[in-house]
């Protein structure tokens, strides 16, 4: 499984990159929604992106709508993972795709709940 | 944080036994370390020792033991825990409750250790949003805790943007909250069908209604067995013929007491009150 995790902070990148890691995933990083596009061109279709909302060249929410435009990418799980916490912010996140939203700052068990809720943990057996 | 010494951890956990009959083990120092310190803080004496000074007084202060209670009781919650027993709950209870009450039309869910409300709140979520008949029916949900600190966050419906992180779906939390200042607040709809009352799950019971599905989930694990046992007969008679009760992953009502039929139901065991 893999993930790619879209954030301008560094120190935020390597937070996610540990919880995600050890939630069983390989994991892909890009600084803004264009560099996540150019990942995904070099041939690294993830299972869930996890995505910031104010970045640099293109924001989240862009990124969010070229993926669900897109037929080769519109089956990715997309996740925002932003300060932004309005109700509107949020609706309109999900209207423009996003299948999951999670508040920064945010606990380990918050984004473990939220992977979970999208039937994104890896099954026990 | 001060640490706790073996005597007072050992004054604490007997004090708990009774006054609560929560049971806390060797190795849950920690518990009473990081539950009490925050608490003889908040009550304006020097630390933990201080605290447990006051408790040790013949007569001690109620509101302190009171507190002392609640403080221990634990509140580890959030949205749709586990998510498997509202899976449970939508596949499968509800669909035999609308069936079997489709006479009288009533639901009556209680949620016995409702601690800050996130259990109750994400069972009416679920009903509201599939089983929109429910809209003509007398639905019922309660939600009791020990700690009255705990029911007045439930009675508020107020949450923390970290707590509507954990286990809440982002399509229900748009649909069922309304951003109040830092905090996210329940719709008043939805608030409708739920209420929250004081009771001690391990003291004498008021009298309660007929229940068709009880959430007794992660707190059996804190009683010793004879108080379990107790707790769950009891729970037995104030569950409908027919009705489900749902424990913790860790928890059973095998070998404990009689009159309950487990039943897998997906990733979830329910237990059935034989008709």
């Amino acid at each position: 499984m893999k993930a790619l995790i879209i954030d301008d902070s560094r120190a935020m990148r390597l937070l996610l990159r540990r919880i995600v890691k050890g939630l069983g995933y390989e994991v892909f990083e890009a600084g803004n929604g264009q560099e996540a596009l150019d990942v995904i061109a070099a041939g690294v279709l993830p299972d869930v992106a996890l995505i910031d909302w104010n970045m640099p060249v293109m924001n989240g929410l862009e990124f969010v709508s070229a993926m669900r435009s897109n037929q080769e990418t519109r089956s990715v799980t997309l996740m925002m993972v932003t300060t932004e916490s309005e109700r509107a912010q949020i609706v309109r996140a999900l209207a423009a795709g996003a299948h999951e939203y999670l508040i920064k700052p945010f606990t380990e068990d918050a984004l473990a709940s939220k992977f979970e809720l999208l039937g994104l943990l890896p099954v026990e057996v | 944080m001060t640490s706790v010494s073996t005597e007072d951890f050992t004054f604490v956990a007997d004090f708990l036994r009774q006054r609560s009959a929560i049971s806390i083990g060797p190795g849950k120092e920690y518990l009473v370390e990081s539950r009490l310190t925050p608490l003889a803080r908040d009550i304006g004496l020097a630390d933990l020792t201080a605290l447990i000074g006051e408790l040790r007084r013949p007569f001690p202060d109620p509101a302190i033991r009171d507190r002392v209670v609640e403080a221990m009781t634990t509140n580890e919650t959030s949205f749709f825990r586990d998510q498997h027993p509202f899976d449970a709950m939508r596949t499968t209870l509800v669909p035999q409750v609308l069936e079997r009450n489709a006479g009288i039309r009533r639901l009556n869910i209680w949620s016995a250790a409702s601690s800050t409300g996130q259990e109750l709140y994400s069972i009416a979520m679920l009903l509201d949003t599939h089983f929109p008949e429910l809209q003509n029916w007398d639905v019922n949900l309660m939600g009791t805790d020990l700690s009255t600190d705990v029911l007045n966050r439930a009675r508020d419906g107020r949450f923390s943007a970290l707590e509507v992180n954990r286990g809440l779906p982002a399509p229900m939390m748009v649909r069922y909250f309304e951003r109040s200042g830092a905090e996210y607040v329940v719709d008043p709809a939805l608030r409708r069908w739920c209420t929250f009352t004081q009771m001690n799950l391990a003291e004498a019971w008021p009298v309660l209604p007929i229940f068709d599905i009880v959430f007794c989930r992660n707190v059996l694990i804190y009683f010793e067995i004879p108080i379990r046992q107790k707790i769950l007969e009891k729970i037995n008679r104030t569950l409908a013929p027919g009705g489900h009760l749902l424990l913790g992953a860790a928890e059973t009502t095998l070998g404990i007491v009689e009159g309950y039929r487990p039943v897998r139901i997906g990733n979830t065991v329910a237990y059935r009150v034989e008709a």
